[in-house]
């Protein structure tokens, strides 16, 4: 089993504490059904992976999850954002906003705004 | 703090057995059934549309792992199911777990023994506040080849307001006779200045302890009591505080009573379980008056100022003696070079014994290092045997860390257990080894076995484990995999590098081995030879009996002030002692004429001032002086070389008389007839001594030096108040104090009659200490060589059974069965030599740093070495003759047809 990279990982979870922040509460097929729309196909991820994911946010106390039913009358687990989600979304969002501007602004330098 | 929430959810999941199976699979089956009905809407038929849904979802098994792993901890998990195979697999072979354990408990339990006897004398801190600012304090005269030779009121205070210092206090140590009760009884005492618990740093748990600025120049009459004495004297009064008692027939009174757990400081227990401490400045009576020239012979200790360190203080010190002896240069000749040194109290305290046990640690790690090595082999052998279970599990995909991890679970577990073991062994047997420990020993009654020696044994297990399971592990999981499939299970060769770690292993065990046995040869020929030293005077059939005469403060009320007076009891107590049953002779004499390890050795020598070649106290070399009754020599055994004995007309009114031996004549009347010279030993009293008789040489000072130069002054000229009571003859020992007590009390009801004993006990006694690193050192090279033993026959049999292929073809093809034999012994030889050349050669480098507790053999004892090198070869080649001995005798048809 090829392990994904931590910045993927990284990402993926961003994506889902982003996702829940959008929608709200959620099931699983729902968030990885969210995130395929959003990203295109450019993030082909095995859906299945999800799952551990998203175990280890609520073990870390981001999100919380609870059976509900589904819009098709089915058991479902939903998951929703903690407060204590909410707060890292916010600084993670902001970290990450400062390491694309930064490295979007060294792509954006050209040879001769150097010289 | 994320991360940390994790990990106990993770921890309580993993401890509850909290499974998220159940809920994983509801989710993916209904994450699949979400997909199949989406794909279906977008006009895929069924199975296609199960089938991509699947694809989507990912490997549900891989999922399932990484699902399991993030609920519960995997490490742990590993573990544990590494030590449920560990188990097992040590279950499956009994016979090797027993000898590996056994091996290991012996190593780890011995180990730990000397432990926790170094962690209780050295380790451990002394009890007292800030114990890094204690200090002891000795005053050298090395130009006169004196030392510890106490130190005088002038130089007390001037160390006091030297600003070094927080506070200094000097002390004695004695008994006294504590009167009023129903038998005078002797109690443990330490006269001290008052700044004495001060200086410690600590109080009374009832009343208070001596005030240190009292300035009272002689005994203020206040005590301080031990907790014990006030329990078993007093009932454990609680209004003691002010109460009276009667020490040496004058009156005191209790000041405060020490808490339960304090322990006075000193070298030997008795001093350590002193029960009286009496203030005084020592500078009125009894005390001699406060001159610089009047050296007391007391201890001295002092606590530093905070944050002084030792270094420092020296050299403050240094220059404080040295603007002193300018000062007063009449009483500090330049000669004399007097000096003051600082030493830790806890080192002052533990002294020589330091080098003894530091020896022990040394050989008992030997012994541990030894047992490691031997289960290392163990397991290196067990390698072979296992070979082909590692490799089905490597062929079977199991990765080469994930098998390196098991292999050392399994041998820390069994270093583990051994430890264990070997802890649990020691925790029973803790009562028994202990009456082992030589009485003499400091701190004896802190050795305990606790927690902290506990932890000891479980972390010199666990790192012995890793250490040389290591190797092991490594070398097993590193089989080369086809070879390996292929070979085992007919006669393989092993691989060359386990082979080879084998004969290291073996050697480096045969080298340890010799070291210790080295340690040990000349430990016993120091001891022997200090048992069969000539001692001079004759230990047999004599029994000494203390009793000690009242000093009280004030010499008027002293009944026995002068020596005719005492005269008088003392000829009395002689006359009753020999109408005892089966008393030969009598005799009298004080402490210091007790032979061997008695009172406070450094301190009980006093200044000789020759005639026409010294001055004053403070240039004369310090002299031991006994002062003894006429019959002392012969009863004792010590023989008049020239010149004549005491008589019973040496008496106070007639001229003083005093007896030396051979070494004090060589050492101070170099080439002169030292009969008739006068001497000088009282500096206050200008009364001469002759020298009238010189004995022959005796061990009466220690049994290790011979020729310490000697005196002796007669009893009835110079009394003394520390008495001993010598008899010779048929004695009933256990009923002779008795009789003793009987006769001297029936003279003065008041005298305490105590501590019998004879003086072959006496003897045993100041060798305990060296026969107990003796006899530990060479338990210790016994096992030592045991498990040698057992490494060389282990490795031959290994060998033999390596090549039984080949030795069955040449058996078969015509080989001598001697040759066979030859050949094996030959591989067994070859390892003793090379385990022997090595273990000589660190045997040369260990012997120089013990050549401190040699006594009358040098630390390259040709003997010992080549001794030893040859009970270590001769043991090496009778283990491997029994391998040697099974190759001769295969029989080749046979071992040809199982191969």
């Amino acid at each position: 089993m090829i392990e994904k990279p931590d910045v993927l990982q990284g990402t993926l979870a961003l994506m889902v504490l982003k996702t829940l922040d959008l929608i709200g509460q959620q099931h699983g097929y729902g968030i990885a059904r969210r995130i395929e729309q959003i990203s295109g196909d450019l993030l082909d991820v095995n859906q299945g992976t999800l799952y551990p994911l998203l175990l280890k946010l609520e073990h870390e106390g981001s999100i919380a999850s609870q059976w509900g039913t589904s819009e098709n009358n089915r058991r479902a687990r939903f998951y929703r954002l903690t407060a204590a989600g909410r707060k890292q979304l916010q600084t993670e969002t902001r970290d990450w906003e400062q390491t694309a501007a930064i490295i979007a602004r060294f792509f954006n330098v050209k040879a001769e705004d150097l010289a | 703090m994320k991360s940390l929430r994790r990990f106990f959810i993770r921890l309580a999941n993993f401890a509850t057995g909290q499974r998220a199976d159940q809920r994983l699979q509801d989710e993916l089956a209904e994450h699949f059934a979400f997909q199949v009905d989406e794909n279906l809407r977008a006009g895929i038929p069924p199975t296609e549309a199960r089938r991509q849904a699947a694809i989507k979802l990912g490997a549900a098994e891989a999922i399932r792992e990484q699902h399991h792993a993030e609920q519960s901890l995997p490490f742990i998990e590993n573990l544990l199911s590494d030590l449920r195979y560990a188990v097992r697999m040590l279950r499956k072979s009994p016979g090797f777990a027993l000898i590996a354990i056994a091996t290991m408990a012996l190593g780890v339990g011995a180990t730990t023994a000397i432990y926790s006897v170094i962690d209780a004398t050295l380790l451990h801190p002394l009890p007292y506040p800030n114990p890094a600012e204690l200090v002891h304090l000795e005053d050298y005269l090395p130009g006169v080849t004196a030392k510890a030779v106490g130190i005088s009121i002038p130089e007390l205070r001037d160390l006091q307001s030297s600003g070094i210092f927080q506070y200094v206090s000097i002390y004695g140590f004695g008994s006294v006779n504590l009167t009023g009760s129903a038998q005078p009884a002797r109690i443990a005492f330490k006269p001290v200045t008052p700044a004495y618990f001060t200086v410690l740093g600590v109080n009374a748990q009832l009343g208070r302890t001596f005030n240190p600025n009292d300035a009272t120049p002689g005994f203020n009459l206040e005590v301080v009591i031990s907790d014990g004495l006030w329990r078993r004297e007093f009932g454990a009064d609680p209004h003691i505080i002010g109460k009276t008692l009667r020490l040496d027939n004058d009156v005191y009174h209790v000041v405060g009573v020490m808490a339960p757990g304090f322990r006075d400081e000193g070298r030997s227990t008795e001093e350590r379980n002193t029960e009286l401490w009496a203030a005084s400045n020592f500078a009125a009576d009894p005390a001699p008056p406060p001159l610089r020239s009047n050296r007391l012979r007391l201890g001295a200790i002092a606590r530093l100022k905070p944050g002084l360190s030792i270094a420092a203080a020296q050299s403050r010190l240094d220059a404080l003696v040295s603007s002193l002896a300018k000062q007063y240069p009449e009483d500090y000749p330049v000669q004399a070079e007097w000096t003051v040194r600082l030493i830790p109290l806890s080192e002052a305290l533990v002294g020589n014994v330091r080098q003894s046990l530091l020896l022990l640690f040394g050989a008992v790690g030997l012994v541990l290092l030894i047992s490691c090595v031997n289960v290392a082999n163990l397991l290196l052998a067990r390698a072979s045997a296992r070979g082909r279970e590692i490799a089905v599990r490597q062929a079977l995909g199991a990765a080469r860390m994930r098998l390196l991890r098991q292999l050392l679970t399994e041998s820390l577990l069994l270093f583990l257990l051994g430890g264990i073991a070997g802890f649990a062994v020691l925790f029973c047997a803790r009562k028994f080894l202990l009456q082992l420990v030589p009485e003499s020993l400091p701190r004896l009654n802190d050795i305990s076995i606790n927690w902290s020696v506990l932890a000891f044994a479980i972390a010199a297990s666990l790192a012995a484990g890793l250490i040389f399971g290591l190797a092991p592990a490594w070398m097993m999981s590193r089989l080369d995999l086809t070879s390996t499939l292929r070979q085992e299970g007919r006669g393989s060769n092993g691989s060359q590098g386990r082979s080879r770690a084998r004969h290291i292993l073996v050697i480096s065990e045969l080298a340890f081995s010799l070291v210790l046995l080295v340690a040990a040869g000349l430990l016993l020929r120091s001891f022997w030879d200090l048992f069969q030293v000539q001692l001079g005077f004759n230990p047999d059939r004599v029994m000494a009996i203390q009793t000690w005469l009242p000093v009280p403060n004030d010499p008027a009320t002293d009944p026995y002030r002068t020596a005719t007076q005492e005269a008088v009891l003392l000829r009395e107590i002689l006359r009753r002692n020999r109408t005892l049953p089966g008393v030969e002779e009598a005799a009298i004499g004080n402490l210091d004429s007790l032979p061997l390890g008695h009172g406070r050795d450094d301190l009980n020598a006093s200044p000789l001032i020759r005639e026409g070649i010294e001055l004053r106290s403070n240039q004369a070399p310090p002299i031991d002086t006994a002062i003894v009754s006429p019959e002392y020599f012969h009863l004792i055994g010590i023989t008049l070389v020239r010149g004549r004995l005491f008589s019973g007309h040496d008496l106070e009114d007639t001229p003083s008389v005093a007896v030396i031996n051979q070494a004090a004549a060589r050492t101070y009347w170099p080439g002169q007839d030292p009969l008739g010279k006068r001497i000088r030993l009282d500096p206050t009293k200008p009364v001469w001594t002759s020298i009238v008789g010189i004995t022959a040489d005796a061990h009466t000072e220690s049994l290790a030096d011979d020729g310490t130069p000697q005196l002796y002054l007669s009893i009835y000229q110079r009394h003394a108040k520390d008495l001993a009571i010598f008899l010779r003859g048929q004695l009933d020992s256990g009923a002779i104090p008795a009789q003793v007590r009987t006769q001297v009390q029936s003279v003065d009801a008041e005298l305490p009659v105590f501590h019998a004993e004879t003086l072959d006990d006496v003897l045993s006694n100041s060798l305990s200490v060296r026969r107990f690193s003796m006899e530990m050192v060479a338990l210790f090279a016994a096992t030592a060589l045991l498990l040698a033993a057992l490494g060389i026959y282990g490795t031959i049999s290994y060998l033999v059974n390596e090549q039984t292929r080949e030795i069955a073809i040449r058996l078969a093809l015509g080989a001598q069965r001697s040759n066979i034999l030859k050949m094996v012994l030959r591989q067994g030889l070859s390892l003793a030599a090379a385990g022997a050349a090595a273990g000589l050669a660190g045997a040369l480098m260990v012997s120089h740093l013990m050549a401190g507790l040699l006594y009358g053999v040098s630390p390259t004892d040709l003997t010992t070495f080549a001794g030893v090198t040859l009970v270590l070869t001769t043991v090496a080649l009778a283990a491997s003759t029994i391998p040697a001995l099974r190759a001769m005798r295969l029989n080749p048809i046979t071992t040809l047809h199982s191969e």
